[in-house]
C-alpha cells in the first residue's frame, strides 16, 4: 500500500463502500475501477462534457473533478442507481420513448443531469432544460430528442 | 500526460483553526483545496505542480452568509450555485448572480466557490468584474488575526496576489446601497455554457436629468488581472451621453485595457468588443429610468 493512501467511506446507490486509494484519485476512477460501476463514463476528463456526471448528496457534479477524499461521507447516485427494482425511472423511460439516446456515451450523464433538473423544477421550460443540460455534450442526437425526453419525463413522473 | 497520483497528498482538516495552524507551521508547504474545478483539471493534465493540499471543502466556518444593513458577507466556500439562490444578491447584486450563472454549467456551479475563483487569480474568471464594480473586500485570516483587503488591491499581477503564505480567504464583503442603479453584465465566450470568457464586462451607473452621476466599469480577460476602468469612469462622470461622448469613451476604454492574443481570442478582437460592450452598456444606461 502506498503511504499516501487513505481509507474513504461513502454510500453509492444506497450501499456503503470503503475504498483505499490515493486521496486525489478521481471519484470517476473509483466508481469504475474499484467499485466496478462502469455506467459512469469518461469523456473529456476536465469537467467540460458531463459524461461522468453523478449526483453527490443530491447535487449534480462531474466525477472526474472530485478527488475521492472529498466524497467521504457522501451519498452518491450513479446511473446504476436511478431505476427502481422493477421499472425504469421516468427520465429513462422518456429517453427510450423519445429516442434521446444513440451511441449511449453521454446518456448516463444526461439522465442524471435531467434527474437533478426535474427534482428542482418538475415542469421545466425549454430554456430551463437547455440550461440544466448545458454542461452535457452529445455528438449524436443533435439534442432535440433529449430535450423532448426531458419534457416528456416531466409529464411521466 | 496524467499526474502520478501517489506523489500527491491531501490532508483532512476538521476546522478553520486547524487549517490556520497548518499554514502557520509550514507556510507555503500546504495549500487549500476547495471545490477542485481548477485544480483537478490541472491534475488530470499533469500540470499541477504543487503536491501537498489540505481539504477545506465542507469547513462550515467558510460557508456562512451574513446580511447586515450595510453589507452582505459571503463565506469563501459559497458556491456559484448557492450565490444564485441568495435573495439579497438576486435583488441588489444581480451582476454577481449573473456571473455565477455563466460560470461553467450546473455541475461546475455546484463545486466552484467564490473564494476559489478569487484565489485562483485567473484574469479570465467571471466573478471578479462584478466584485470590482461592487467594491468588494476580501477577508484574509491567519493565526495572527484577520485583515480586510479591498478587492481592487488584491491582485498584484498575473496570478500574483497580496495573500501571505500563511493566509486563507475567509469571507467576501460587499457594501449594499445599489438599489435603483442600472446594472449590466455581459460575458463573451465561444458558446453560452462552459466557455472561458474572451471578454467579460460588468458595469453599474445612474443618471440624473440625463447626466451620468455615478458609473463603475470593470472587465475580465483584457489585462493580466481583472481591471476597474477608472479613467473611463472619470471621463464619463458628469457627462450627457451623445454620439461624440460615446466615441470618446470608447477610445478611452480601448486605451485602458491591455489585451493579448491567446488560445481563446486576439488582442484586436478583445479591444474592439470591449468598445462595443461599453457602447451597449452606455446606450442601455441612457434609457434606464432615472431615480428621483
Amino acid at each position: 500500500m502506498n503511504l499516501n493512501e487513505v481509507s474513504v467511506q461513502f454510500v453509492v446507490n444506497g450501499k456503503k463502500q470503503t475504498v483505499k486509494a490515493a486521496p486525489m484519485l478521481r471519484l470517476l476512477d473509483v466508481l469504475r475501477e474499484n467499485i466496478h460501476l462502469t455506467g459512469t463514463k469518461e469523456g473529456c476528463g476536465e469537467g467540460e462534457c458531463g459524461a461522468c456526471s453523478v449526483l453527490m448528496d443530491g447535487k449534480l457534479v462531474n466525477s472526474c473533478l472530485i478527488p475521492v477524499m472529498q466524497a467521504s461521507g457522501c451519498h452518491i447516485t450513479t446511473i446504476e442507481g436511478v431505476a427502481g427494482p422493477d421499472q425504469l425511472h421516468a427520465v429513462q423511460q422518456a429517453f427510450l420513448e423519445c429516442g434521446g439516446a444513440q451511441c449511449g456515451i453521454c446518456t448516463p450523464g444526461m439522465i442524471l443531469a435531467s434527474k437533478a433538473l426535474l427534482e428542482k423544477c418538475p415542469n421545466p421550460s425549454e430554456s430551463q432544460i437547455r440550461e440544466g443540460l448545458a454542461g452535457n455534450l452529445c455528438r449524436c442526437t443533435g439534442y432535440m430528442k433529449i430535450f423532448d425526453a426531458v419534457k416528456r419525463a416531466g409529464t411521466l413522473s | 500526460m496524467r499526474a502520478y497520483l501517489p506523489s500527491y497528498e491531501m490532508k483532512p482538516i476538521r476546522n478553520l483553526t486547524e487549517a490556520l495552524l497548518l499554514l502557520k507551521d509550514e507556510p507555503g508547504v500546504w495549500r487549500p483545496f476547495a471545490g477542485g474545478t481548477d485544480l483537478m483539471v490541472l491534475l488530470e493534465a499533469g500540470k499541477l505542480a504543487h503536491r501537498k493540499f489540505f481539504n477545506i471543502w465542507g469547513l462550515k466556518e467558510l460557508k456562512e452568509v451574513t446580511v447586515t444593513s450595510d453589507h452582505v458577507m459571503l463565506g469563501a466556500l459559497t458556491t456559484y450555485g448557492e450565490l444564485q439562490e441568495i435573495d439579497v444578491l438576486k435583488k441588489e447584486f444581480p451582476l454577481l448572480c449573473h456571473a455565477a450563472k455563466e460560470t461553467g454549467a450546473i455541475a461546475i456551479q455546484n463545486r466552484g466557490t467564490l473564494g476559489g475563483n478569487i484565489a485562483n487569480a485567473s484574469p479570465a474568471a467571471d466573478s471578479p468584474p462584478a466584485l470590482l464594480v461592487y467594491e468588494a473586500e476580501v477577508e484574509l485570516v491567519s493565526t495572527a488575526g484577520a485583515r480586510w483587503v479591498r478587492y481592487l488591491d488584491f491582485h498584484l499581477g498575473y496570478k500574483r496576489t497580496v495573500m501571505g503564505a500563511d493566509e486563507l480567504i475567509s469571507r467576501i464583503r460587499i457594501p449594499r446601497g445599489n438599489a435603483g442603479a442600472f446594472q449590466y453584465y455581459r460575458k463573451v465566450g465561444t458558446r453560452k455554457a462552459q466557455a472561458i470568457s474572451k471578454i467579460c464586462f460588468a458595469g453599474m451607473g445612474s443618471l440624473k436629468n440625463g447626466v451620468i452621476q455615478d458609473v463603475r466599469i470593470a472587465l475580465g480577460s483584457v489585462a493580466p488581472t481583472a481591471i476597474r476602468c477608472s479613467k473611463t469612469e472619470a471621463y464619463l462622470k458628469g457627462k450627457k451621453l451623445d454620439s461624440h461622448i460615446l466615441s470618446q469613451a470608447r477610445t478611452q476604454i480601448e486605451n485602458e485595457v491591455a489585451p493579448i492574443d491567446d488560445i481563446r481570442s486576439t488582442a484586436e478582437f478583445r479591444s474592439t468588443v470591449t468598445g462595443n460592450l461599453l457602447e451597449e452598456f452606455l446606450e442601455k444606461l441612457s434609457t434606464h429610468v432615472e431615480l428621483d
